[in-house]
């Protein structure tokens, strides 16, 4: 039971939750025991999130620089790709692929603004003002 | 009208975990490892044609809703299930039963769970929840992977029911309706392991059971070959994150399993069942040396050739122990 690893993630709030671990016990009896991690499981887990870090920043630059729609920024924020973005706000993935691009965005109707604005939990002024 | 008190218990896994905690309210004693076992929760699948968040697709157990089913029908339970086209009627339905007292089972999307810390929120959809009961606009959860129960919002609630993608819980729910008073477990568990050895030996097919497992050893191999540093670093990443980060009690449920035969050893007085349980926990501890090792790799940053062969022997190792266990469990007499 000692030998289950106690490694707190310090990451994203991971450690409010302490996963239960199932383990033998001195006398060779399994018994449920509280992790607080496992320094291996967590360095999966901050990779995955670096990636998605990595990936975010990227396209904020890109958002900036003009070269592509909030659109793209907001669904990898939400970590979310076209295929499931589109089923969310109903569309097909051709069309959700022409809103990320900045002059088809800025001529979106404000109904279709208020979808993405509320897939993405934002309002649609957060939606549209981000990256100018 | 039921007006007992839900008691919550935490556990492991979300699904063997909510089967426990529904049957136990039914006052049907079953721990998480026996409901695991009976349900014939222990798999593997590994398949390269699937993508999930740009890694192959690794799963460490069998079909989700599976447990449930296989518990409930292995001991004579009679249940409700239900799907739902809009996630008002889904709500409408849910309250009408939590009204009557009594606890019900959901599918949900973890993304939508405010609750949850945000390092575990992806847009997985099949988590499974109970709510026990609701006031002021607020429902009373219970999520087997919690240490307390919690509360959820009805937005938040429908929003995790009908979350998109695959697959789509549409409001699945699901909740006891008449449990017998005489349970057998012996017959079940019996039924579970013979079920379990079938789902681990018999697919045909390179991608599940013991198969994949050879087949991810192969693949392993190629990695430093075929993939970028980066894109081998995500695939091992993801395996890690499916053996140990998503509730599975350690060493992909191979821990929970062997907690498992433990359990039916003495329910059943077998002592054969006994040296499974630690054959296995010794087999989990080899799985876990992967993990550990797979971690290291990523660490480093770089794809030497020797490390990705030796990672690739310890799981080929896990494989070939593993069949031969599961050959061995399945021939049991009963």
């Amino acid at each position: 039971m000692n030998e289950v690893p106690q490694d707190p993630k310090n990451f994203k709030g991971a450690d409010k939750v302490k996963k239960l671990m199932y383990a033998v016990d001195k006398d060779g009896k399994y018994t449920g025991v509280n992790s607080a991690g496992w320094e291996a499981e967590n360095t999966a887990t901050r990779q995955v999130w670096d990636d998605v870090d990595e990936a975010l920043a990227a396209t904020e630059a890109q958002v900036k620089a003009g070269e592509i729609s909030p659109v793209a920024y907001y669904m990898q924020k939400s970590l979310m790709d076209i295929a499931l973005l589109a089923k969310y706000v109903g569309k097909w993935q051709w069309q959700v692929k022409r809103h990320m691009k900045p002059g088809v965005f800025s001529k979106l109707s404000t109904k279709m603004l208020e979808k993405y604005a509320s897939v993405f939990n934002i309002t649609v002024q957060e939606l549209q003002s981000f990256g100018k | 009208m039921s007006t007992k008190q839900f008691q919550h218990f935490q556990h492991a896994h979300c699904e063997s975990g909510v089967t426990s905690n529904l049957l136990r309210h039914e006052g049907i004693e079953i721990s998480e490892p026996l409901a695991f076992g009976i349900g014939a929760g222990l798999f593997f699948a590994h398949m390269p044609f699937i993508k999930v968040s740009g890694a192959p697709g690794t799963s460490f157990r069998s079909l989700p809703g599976s447990i449930f089913k296989r518990v409930t029908k292995s001991l004579g339970i009679e249940v409700h299930t239900q799907r739902f086209g809009s996630p008002q009627k889904a709500m409408v339905a849910l309250d009408e039963v939590l009204d009557t007292g009594k606890p019900v089972g959901m599918l949900s999307s973890v993304y939508y769970l405010p609750y949850l810390p945000e390092a575990f929120r992806f847009h997985f959809n099949a988590h499974n929840l109970i709510s026990y009961g609701r006031q002021d606009g607020l429902y009373n959860i219970s999520d087997p992977v919690l240490e307390e129960v919690t509360t959820i919002s009805y937005d938040d609630l429908a929003k995790a029911r009908f979350a998109k993608g695959t697959p789509e819980p549409r409001g699945f729910m699901y909740y006891v309706k008449n449990a017998p008073a005489d349970i057998d477990f012996k017959k079940a568990i019996e039924k579970g392991i013979k079920k379990n050895c079938y789902l681990m030996l018999s697919p045909p097919l390179p991608w599940f059971g013991v198969n994949a497992i050879f087949h991810l050893a192969k693949k392993i191999k190629q990695y430093p070959a075929k993939l970028t540093p980066r894109k081998a670093q995500l695939y091992l990443g993801n395996i890690i994150r499916m053996q140990e980060e998503i509730g599975t009690g350690g060493a992909g449920f191979r821990f929970l399993y062997a907690a498992f035969l433990q359990e039916a050893s003495e329910i059943l007085q077998r002592d054969d069942l006994k040296g499974f349980a630690e054959e296995l926990t010794a087999i989990g501890d080899e799985w876990r040396n992967f993990a550990y090792s797979a971690a290291r790799l990523m660490k480093e940053r770089k794809s030497d050739l020797v490390s990705y062969d030796e990672l690739s022997a310890l799981l080929y190792s896990c494989a070939v122990k593993e069949k031969d266990f599961f050959k061995r469990l399945d021939q049991l007499k009963w």
